[in-house]
């Protein structure tokens, strides 16, 4: 296992269900990451990257077989690059004749991509301005996965505003959490943290974001979109934040961006040592078990 | 033992206060994007005299270019000529291409046939005749009619159907009037437009807030609580007056049909925008 891990960070502007538009800029992409020193090890993109959010009905001619969006991220890589990398992107899927709102992590570069794992999204927001119940099914769990450098998770957008997901996969393992996410800009009133420039929603993340990476000791990136969609903006501000719940990185608001990053994994170990919360809820929980259990049989 | 006062003492709705350069931003951000996706370089903006139309401009100037914002003055022969001078007022102070059209003679033709139009009809005649220019002028310049409705307005219903709401994309319509003011007062609008009383300028010494029966200030307010899901008793209990309570309530209740397109009947299993959904962009 590595000990240290460089991240590339992609907060991306699809054209809206362009597909092919957008798979044919990420040769570009894939190929200015990967002239840069060091190489990244693991390039982290948005939710539905490919085809855009909003697309309602149109996840039925946008969604995609996992396998195929492999494959396509594979040529796209080869088109342009060589040697090895691992991806981490959201696309809208179709697996046994239903679709979910997916992400992919997949080690590009050989003759065949090699999936690691797809997490299928579990919560998905319908209330407010979403919908998403309406168009595809819930994933159903949460799981850390093995990768060439160590093990790590993903959450898509709203699985990471509930506490158990990041819970999961952090006692599963997992060293780095990825957020893929697309999350439209609400609240243009004055924040009172004056560092961060940006509307609620997006304070709202970062603190979120921290507050996981700090209770677990673990890697968080939170990959945003951005752009327009029918008046809904994706204001960007992607952040990776350490294992001390300190922002290592934050992409500007509005625009596309790219942020990369060498993450140590041993201030996993370091921040574990002096804040062992991770192995303190490992030992009780048989008994938090028992009482989520039974709180959740509540009606 | 030291006593210390809560910091708050319940759950309050959203604020009203605006982070100004953040509001503009985003706002920018989204005229851009529309004009791109839309394959649009101009805009057309009707440029009334008021505040709304007067930041739209300003807004569109930042976006778009002021050579590239068309701002199209259409008095009627009863309109208040301040109005035609406080237009000037923004479209000199931002170098926009200016056109002005009396819409009287267009307007009258029609009435003439029509005597006994009350107030109320006359007004829509003449903001149905304003969306006909606007948008023959949008062919003309290859350019996009961007709307000035509020917040306010918008939930008031204090508009005309398929007339002042009909452009295709609309800047300021998740702003409440109060916050249109504020954003005015930012981009450097000018006073005599940003501290005048809001005005239809459909009859003479006309104000909104005289129609409404409350000031912007209190149905903003008001309409704040309401949305994020608070009832007349709660608001009425946090201080407000049962009265103004009311007024916006029944404004706002009245007046869903006006937020809607036309009701279609519906007999097939893929009715549009029932259950075969494509968004505006897609």
């Amino acid at each position: 296992m590595a000990d240290v891990v460089n991240l590339t960070i992609a907060q991306f502007q699809p054209k809206k269900g362009d597909y092919s538009g957008n798979l044919k800029r990420f040769e570009q992409l894939f190929e200015s990451f990967m002239s840069a020193d060091p190489r990244p090890d693991v390039i982290a993109f948005s939710e539905t990257v490919l085809t855009g959010y909003f697309v309602e009905g149109g996840v039925r001619d946008v969604a995609l077989p996992a396998s195929t969006f492999a494959l396509d991220l594979n040529r796209a890589f080869r088109a342009r690059c060589t040697g090895q990398v691992d991806v981490v992107a959201g696309f809208y899927e179709l697996h046994e004749n239903t679709y979910f709102n997916s992400a992919i992590y997949v080690t590009l570069g050989g003759d065949e991509p090699v999936i690691a794992h797809v997490h299928r999204k579990v919560f998905l927001p319908t209330y407010g301005l979403f919908d998403e119940e309406r168009f595809v099914e819930h994933g159903l769990g949460v799981r850390a996965f093995d990768t060439r450098w160590g093990r790590a998770a993903i959450l898509i957008c709203e699985d990471a505003w509930h506490a158990l997901t990041a819970t999961a996969a952090a006692l599963d393992g997992a060293q780095i959490i990825f957020v893929p996410s697309a999350s439209p800009a609400r609240g243009a009133w004055p924040q009172p943290d004056e560092e961060i420039r940006g509307p609620a929603s997006m304070h709202r993340w970062e603190r979120l974001a921290r507050d996981r990476a700090e209770e677990h000791g673990v890697f968080v990136a939170l990959i945003q979109l951005t752009g327009n969609e029918g008046g809904k903006a994706f204001p960007g501000g992607s952040v990776i934040a350490g294992p001390h719940g300190d922002i290592r990185a934050r992409a500007p608001l509005w625009d596309e961006a790219s942020i990369s990053l060498s993450l140590d994994l041993g201030d996993i170990t370091r921040a574990r040592a002096s804040s062992p919360l991770l192995a303190d809820l490992r030992t009780m929980l048989p008994h938090m078990l028992r009482s989520l259990g039974r709180a959740g049989e509540r009606e | 033992m030291k006593r210390i006062a809560p910091i708050v003492t319940g759950t309050t709705p959203p604020p009203l206060a605006l982070d100004c350069e953040l509001t503009t931003e985003w706002l920018v951000a989204f005229l851009r994007a529309e004009f791109k996706r839309r394959g649009f370089r101009k805009a057309v903006v009707g440029m009334s005299g008021g505040v709304d139309s007067a930041v739209t401009g300003f807004l569109s100037a930042r976006a778009l270019g002021a050579e590239n914002t068309i701002a199209v003055r259409m008095p009627y022969r009863t309109s208040n000529p301040q109005s035609l001078e406080h237009a000037r007022l923004v479209t000199e102070s931002l170098g926009m291409v200016e056109r002005t059209i009396d819409i009287s003679a267009a307007v009258d033709g029609y009435l003439e046939n029509e005597a006994d139009a009350d107030a109320s009809r006359r007004g829509n005649v003449m903001a149905r005749m304003r969306m006909i220019v606007l948008f023959d002028l949008s062919a003309k310049y290859r350019a996009l009619p961007v709307g000035t409705g509020n917040k306010t307005e918008r939930l008031f219903g204090y508009f005309t159907w398929h007339a002042d709401d009909s452009p295709p994309i609309n800047p300021l319509g998740d702003l409440f009037k109060t916050q249109v003011w504020e954003l005015a007062r930012f981009l450097g609008v000018p006073d005599a437009i940003v501290n005048k009383p809001a005005s239809a300028d459909l009859i003479h010494g006309q104000t909104d807030e005289g129609d409404f029966g409350i000031s912007y200030a209190k149905a903003d307010a008001i309409l704040n609580w309401l949305l994020t899901g608070y009832t007349p008793q709660e608001i009425v209990a946090h201080g407000f007056a049962a009265s103004d309570v009311e007024i916006v309530r029944k404004r706002l209740g009245s007046t869903h049909w006006k937020r809607k397109l036309p009701t279609v009947a519906m007999l097939s299993p893929t009715a549009i925008g029932e259950s075969y959904l494509r968004p505006v962009d897609y």
